[in-house]
């Protein structure tokens, strides 16, 4: 690993020469949002300065620039993530509404009362709470597959609960309150056995592992830009092609019809048919800026890299006595979860941050989770590809340091 | 090495955090109510004793952060022998003082809750200070069982 160039990396994000409470900010909540690469950031620049203007509508030349800009970018997440066509490359505003695209369009139009859909006890709320629409809705059921105490998938109770009534399996790559990354080669091949789709939230799995949708074989697949160093507001929804042509569009307006008349719209083919009105033009474009700078570096490097940082973080949080880590599966991303014995999460993170370093404090969108542990929050530090091991001294030190105070 | 905290975790706090007064269920309560900050899962059960319009007794359950355990416990202490109209108004200027919505009120109007006043300067940690107070509010006009801070 010596030929890691995180000097070059680090030297790329702008902010993380920020100064925090006076104090270099060490920024450990990646899980949350990442930051931004200068080659992301020019490219929103660029882009409003040189290549803007809407969509697959002009005419002129600025917009037939900014269409091609904005299918490039298509292009890149779909060599990014080995989907077989662009078609099948859905923009939207981020992982929540790739969810609830297919809680609507695929889950209104394919499920009956009494169908049930199959979740795991790891979720966060954006892979909870559509599917509680949905059976609301259409009375459909939802079930939830256990996990054990190191927070790992129960894979054979999984398998049991796949039964006729089973409609979609829609399930974590890799949680963010605990870093556990599911068997979803095992889920997929599981799951299609028994003839059910199986819809991957990949929110925190992308970046930090390769995704190949293909080998995966899973049938949908989700995330957003802004975990994977782009830009807030843009997201991708990953269906195969079949799936998403048989499925009736989840909104209506511009850009999304081939003819309309007040009797009748028809709808344009994939991927239009699912992004109604004026994208994130320029986000998109800066997403495909990130994926450039991903694939400069290498994610399998990025990977073992990461995988490296979580190993040191976790045996050094391991000697501080009253801290407990909430998450301790044999396959694990980079994310240190933990509590300590009579300090607030609350606390652990204001005193943190009086140090530069931002973690995250709550339930992480996951209150099933803190419920299962019986804690009312975590603390979570979660590294990415800019970390570094001072960075986890200094965390490290702040948390010995902290315990103290609280005596 | 937490310099910059001072104002925030004051020594009292800490002592109310590690002992906090009146920390018990109360049999003979005649006003309970639950507190509950959804953000940061902090919860807490407040009991009071009311008789003739003066809180003759107040205690508390649950669990929360530093700030929100060292806020209720304060409050039970310093609530414990004042009328309703008294503790309405104590309420009033502590929710004014946190939250930095008016500089009329002054700290020695609130006593020792001052140490609390820390919470201005983050607006992130202000709701743990005040949420055994709108739990208090609450249970003085008797109307919920429980209240949420969202």
């Amino acid at each position: 690993m010596t030929s890691y160039p995180i000097e070059q990396i680090r030297a790329d994000f702008p902010i993380l020469r920020e100064k925090i409470r006076n104090k270099p900010l060490v920024y450990l909540d990646n899980a949350a949002s990442c930051q931004k690469p200068q080659a992301v950031i020019d490219s929103l620049v660029h882009v409003y300065s040189h290549e803007y203007a809407n969509i697959h509508r002009g005419v002129h030349t600025l917009s037939m620039k900014a269409t091609d800009c904005f299918e490039t970018a298509r292009e890149k997440v779909r060599g990014f993530i080995n989907a077989a066509s662009h078609k099948e490359i859905i923009l939207v505003r981020g992982a929540t509404e790739a969810i609830n695209l297919v809680a609507q369009s695929f889950g209104r139009s394919q499920l009956q009362v009494g169908d049930e859909i199959l979740i795991s006890a790891m979720e966060h709320h954006a892979n909870i709470v559509p599917w509680q629409m949905l059976c609301e809705q259409i009375g459909a059921v939802l079930k939830v597959a256990p996990m054990n105490l190191r927070g790992e998938l129960l894979l054979d109770e999984f398998k049991a609960l796949l039964t006729d009534k089973t409609k979609l399996v829609a399930i974590t790559h890799m949680s963010n309150a605990l870093g556990s990354i599911n068997p979803v080669a095992e889920i997929v091949t599981a799951a299609h056995a028994k003839n059910i789709p199986v819809l991957l939230d990949g929110a925190q799995a992308i970046p930090h592992l390769k995704v190949d949708v293909q080998a995966l074989d899973c049938d949908f697949y989700v995330f957003s830009g802004h975990k994977l160093y782009g830009p807030s507001g843009v997201g991708i929804l990953y269906g195969k092609q079949a799936l998403l042509e048989a499925m009736p569009p989840y909104q209506g307006g511009g850009d999304m019809i081939r003819k309309v008349t007040f009797a009748a719209t028809e709808y344009a083919g994939l991927p239009y048919k699912f992004e109604a009105g004026t994208p994130a033009i320029a986000e998109f474009i800066g997403l495909g800026a990130a994926i450039d700078y991903i694939n400069q570096i290498g994610i399998d490097t990025i990977a073992s890299y990461e995988a490296e940082l979580l190993a040191y973080a976790t045996e050094q949080a391991q000697q501080i006595k009253g801290l407990n880590i909430i998450g301790q599966a044999a396959e694990k991303g980079s994310i240190l979860s933990f509590t300590l014995d009579k300090i607030h999460p609350h606390d652990i993170g204001t005193m943190l941050d009086s140090l530069g370093i931002a973690i995250r404090a709550g339930h992480h969108c996951a209150m099933p989770v803190m419920d299962f542990y019986q804690v009312p929050a975590t603390a979570r530090a979660s590294f990415a590809m800019y970390n570094t091991h001072q960075e986890i001294d200094v965390l490290i030190h702040g948390i010995k340091s902290l315990i103290e105070v609280f005596g | 090495m937490f310099d910059d905290l001072r104002d925030l975790y004051q020594e009292v706090i800490f002592d109310h955090n590690r002992n906090p007064r009146n920390f018990r269920v109360m049999a003979d309560a005649n006003r309970q109510v639950e507190g509950f900050n959804p953000l940061c899962g902090d919860r807490l059960t407040l009991y009071l004793k009311i008789e003739d319009h003066r809180i003759s007794d107040a205690s508390f359950q649950g669990s929360g952060c530093a700030i929100s355990t060292a806020s209720v416990s304060l409050m039970t202490e310093i609530i414990k022998g004042k009328t309703e109209a008294e503790a309405e108004q104590l309420f009033k200027q502590f929710h004014e003082i946190t939250t930095g919505q008016s500089d009329q009120v002054k700290l020695e109007a609130i006593g020792k809750l001052a140490v609390l006043a820390g919470v201005r300067e983050y607006p992130a940690r202000v709701k743990c200070a005040t949420l055994a107070w709108h739990t208090l509010d609450a249970a003085l006009k008797n109307q919920a069982q429980s209240i949420s801070t969202e």
